[in-house]
């Protein structure tokens, strides 16, 4: 038990955290952009692999940093439109389109990765972003260096999720756009276009999961590997409704779920953890996601026309 | 842009719409495989040479087609009811772990075969019961639950293979103990490399197909998936069917995993899947959720993959060639079926 408390106590303890919730943040605020908005994108896990990949291969070929994180976002929302544009004017199934989005955004990434680099067996390394310590906050005890000695992508993602609240619930757009996903038909009647902010949703949001899988290549692993993005989407899914589609208590569900995952590579290092088999550390993560969709399953908050197309003039 | 359906969409158009989808996708690989720096009529014939273009091509396509017409038929039948399985990777697994457990000598018994496929069923089943049972009674929404359980499952796996289950003889590679002479699946014609797994796969998808056009069951699946309110109004209980059409795609999946250790690799290790439940998804889609249709569909698109490998020996475009024409054939079908079915109507 004491071993617990040193850990929690330790600065490098909630660094790590913070590390490893940054791509969830991103994420996380993309599909909830969707989800708000009526559509279900269950395209993210392919979208953060298209991402990582693009992020990479532009610094890889000699883009400088933001350039690929910019790469990144351009191609995620590249797929995001096509998502957009299949479930929203011609009405496909989300569920289908989303999967096979998945598959195509996989694809599309380990075959270019293939075509550019055929005979590499070690994935080749970039420079990746640096820590950027912040002067003053970074003093402060134990959360100082934990939250203001981070790379300037974590700063961004914290920065997002602020800025998708305020636009979300402060301005006419993101009214606009959570009234798509509640009560289309009050939308239309207004006189905006539903299909129009649909669409626009799906590719801002798929943008930003895009930039959440670019930070694993640019800011944590510095190389891009098959299988890198391991199941980090779907659990995204999980924080959104986790979140009960507000970014604030989503944020706060990344971080609370990124620290189970900095606990458990920990864990495996205390006495108790090392009789348990390592994979019982490694499932933890998906375990716990699947527990939070059962604890959140109480769906009041539920976007009321999440999934349901809108069929412009349809009673 | 609106959609308005089409009371009697002609031949024409129920045809037409499907063969642009697929001028598109060879587009699409033709594009691919001009990047890549090939010839894309050259890459597509090797394509079709190295799927059907020798025997031991063709038995590889059927072997590998195999696994696929179970995955496929779970998808069918779970897709079919809007029941989103896309778990069917962790069932195989389930399927295989037992199979294992029960075929490496710990029943000796002449009646194995059908013992290791009933329970494979049963441990697919039994897999899949937990996040629908999450759906029914909890409203947790199943394609999350079940994609994760994926995870957990691999690497419940990893460690079986590491641990409990760890071949003594196996220098130190994490595979299990091989299975019994008596629990394998015979050839289905000695000297071929076919095995008997996919005679049971063919037999799975005339049963699956009686039970959906001829029992009520079947009905109540499509009455489930087409609207659910409207089945709950007319007494079906739908939960009951839910749960029912779980444990039967389940069970389908697992079976999967029992062909692929009792019939082709004897043995189970970690690789034993390349993604089958996933690729099931492209299988049954194709399909258009037909379960008879799952066959052709899954000889497709093992005939695909097994081209791609053969043509990336011999012309250097990359495998994944595969997963990009059956990506884009899944996107590109599902939209040409809407557009054969409704018109797009301006405002």
């Amino acid at each position: 038990m004491s071993s617990l408390f040193d850990i929690l106590l330790s600065v490098t303890f909630w660094a790590a955290a913070v590390r490893i919730a940054s791509p969830l943040i991103f994420a996380t605020m993309g599909e909830l952009i969707c989800e708000r908005a009526g559509v279900l994108n269950l395209g993210i896990e392919g979208i953060m692999v298209i991402g990582a990949f693009s992020g990479w291969m532009a610094v890889y070929l000699g883009a400088p940093l933001w350039l690929g994180v910019a790469s990144a976002m351009a191609a995620g929302m590249l797929f995001g439109l096509l998502h957009g544009i299949l479930t929203v004017p011609f009405g496909l199934s989300q569920h289908v389109v989303g999967i096979g989005v998945t598959l195509l955004a996989t694809a599309t990434s380990y075959y270019a990765y293939r075509v550019a680099l055929p005979e590499v067996t070690t994935p080749p390394k970039i420079e990746p972003f640096q820590p950027l310590e912040i002067p003053f906050l970074s003093d402060i005890p134990l959360i100082g260096q934990a939250f203001f000695n981070q790379t300037p992508m974590t700063y961004l993602a914290f920065i997002v999720a602020g800025l998708t609240a305020f636009v979300l619930f402060r301005t006419p757009l993101g009214l606009a756009v959570r009234a798509a996903g509640e009560n289309p038909a009050a939308v239309e009647a207004q006189g905006l276009s539903v299909t129009a902010l649909r669409i626009g949703a799906v590719t801002v949001g798929s943008g930003l999961m895009a930039v959440g899988g670019a930070f694993l290549t640019l800011s944590a692993f510095s190389s891009f590997f098959f299988e890198m993005v391991n199941g980090r989407g779907w659990i995204c899914i999980a924080l959104v409704v986790f979140g009960a589609w507000r970014p604030g208590k989503a944020v706060l569900g990344a971080l609370l779920f990124a620290a189970f995952d900095a606990l458990q590579v920990r864990l495996q290092q205390t006495p108790i953890g090392a009789h348990l088999p390592y994979q019982v550390f490694l499932m933890a993560p998906y375990l716990l996601s699947i527990l939070a969709l059962v604890l959140m399953s109480r769906r009041a908050q539920v976007p009321a026309a999440l999934m349901t197309p809108y069929n412009k003039g349809e009673r | 842009m609106r959609l308005e359906p089409i009371a009697r969409p002609t031949l024409a158009r129920r045809l037409g719409f499907p063969a642009l989808a697929l001028l598109g996708t060879i587009a699409v690989g033709s594009l691919l495989a001009l990047i890549a720096g090939a010839d894309p009529l050259q890459t597509f014939g090797l394509i079709v040479k190295g799927a059907l273009g020798s025997k031991f091509a063709l038995l590889e396509t059927l072997n590998r087609a195999t696994p696929l017409i179970f995955t496929g038929l779970a998808v069918a039948v779970a897709f079919r009811a809007k029941l989103w399985n896309i778990g069917a990777e962790a069932q195989l697994y389930a399927g295989a772990i037992v199979t294992v457990l029960l075929g490496t000598g710990a029943l000796g018994a002449p009646m194995v075969l059908p013992v290791t496929l009933a329970v494979a069923m049963l441990a697919g089943a039994l897999a899949l019961l937990g996040p629908v049972l999450l759906k029914t009674k909890l409203g947790v929404d199943e394609v999350v639950t079940t994609l994760l359980l994926n995870f957990v499952m691999l690497l419940f796996v990893s460690y079986l293979l590491e641990g409990p289950m760890k071949d003594p003889m196996g220098m130190g590679w994490p595979k299990s103990a091989a299975l019994i002479k008596e629990a394998r699946l015979p050839r289905i014609v000695t000297g071929l490399r076919l095995h008997w797994g996919f005679g049971v796969a063919i037999i799975a998808a005339v049963l699956v197909w009686l039970i959906d056009k001829r029992t009520s069951f079947g009905f109540e699946m499509h009455a489930v998936g087409q609207n659910p309110a409207a089945a709950r109004f007319a007494g079906m209980p739908v939960n009951r069917v839910l749960v029912m059409t779980a444990l039967l795609s389940g069970g389908l999946a697992a079976l999967a995993g029992w062909s692929e250790v009792a019939g082709l690799k004897g043995h189970l290790s970690l690789d034993l899947s390349p993604g089958y439940g996933y690729t099931g998804i492209v299988v049954a889609m194709l399909a258009l959720l037909n379960p008879l249709a799952v066959v052709p569909s899954a000889l497709f698109v093992a005939a695909v993959f097994v081209g791609s490998d053969s043509m990336s020996r011999a012309a250097g475009v990359p495998t994944y060639i595969a997963d990009m024409l059956l990506a884009t054939g899944l996107l590109l079908m599902v939209l040409a079926l809407q557009l054969s079915r409704f018109k797009v109507v301006r405002g």
